[in-house]
């Protein structure tokens, strides 16, 4: 089974490169703060799955949980900051 | 644990299914509405499903009250937390774009306010 969270953790990993391209090269500000957000949620689930491979669920799993936290908070406060390129 | 295998690698196999097809959207869509449609939707059922099968996993290896019950209870949580949290940045980031002057998508290339201007219509 370790295996198997091994590749699911490999997949997350091309997932969140294959969504760099837009976190770096996004036509729009907005398209870079999505691209980053979209980021941090692979490595919710990515922080989960080194829990398991690792065998220290109960570390990580508060990791997790406190990344999301942040992920979040700073989605909000970007959008909110970055109406009108930041002038209101 | 032998019945909790396979449903285990089917959910979190769907929710990388997801994950990747939010990922293909976010590449591929012309602009920027239509990649936050394809991130928000992608986003939020893959989190779901795969924090299902993993806490569904963590139950089936120790059925205890202290690595069990009380880890997987964590892992759904980030789930419960991301159902709400992603529409709420998804709508956030959109209004913030549409009243910052983002321009939608049409296929000739007209925006459609002033296509409805042209046309008289309401």
């Amino acid at each position: 089974m370790e295996r198997f969270f091994l590749g699911a953790a490999i997949a997350c990993c091309l997932i969140i490169f294959l969504t760099l391209y837009r976190a770096v090269f996004g036509p729009t500000v907005f398209d870079r703060i999505v691209g980053a957000g979209f980021v941090g949620t692979k490595t919710a689930v990515l922080l989960v799955l080194i829990g398991f491979i690792y065998k220290r669920l109960d570390m990580f799993v508060d990791l997790a949980l406190v990344y999301s936290i942040l992920n979040f908070i700073g989605t909000l406060i970007f959008s909110k900051y970055l109406v009108r390129g930041g002038t209101r | 644990m032998i019945v909790a295998l396979p449903l285990v690698i089917i959910c979190v196999s769907a929710g990388i299914f997801f994950f990747f097809a939010g990922a293909v959207g976010f590449l591929r869509f012309p602009d920027f509405y239509s990649r936050m449609h394809a991130t928000g939707k992608g986003d939020t059922f893959g989190i779901l499903l795969c924090c299902i099968g993993l806490s569904m996993y963590n139950l089936a290896a120790h059925p205890s009250w202290q690595l069990g019950v009380v880890q997987s209870v964590k892992v759904l949580s980030i789930a419960v937390f991301w159902f709400l949290a992603s529409p709420t940045a998804t709508h956030a980031l959109t209004r913030s774009a549409f009243v910052s002057g983002v321009k939608p998508w049409t296929r000739d290339g007209i925006p459609v306010r002033e296509r409805e201007e042209e046309e008289g219509a309401p």
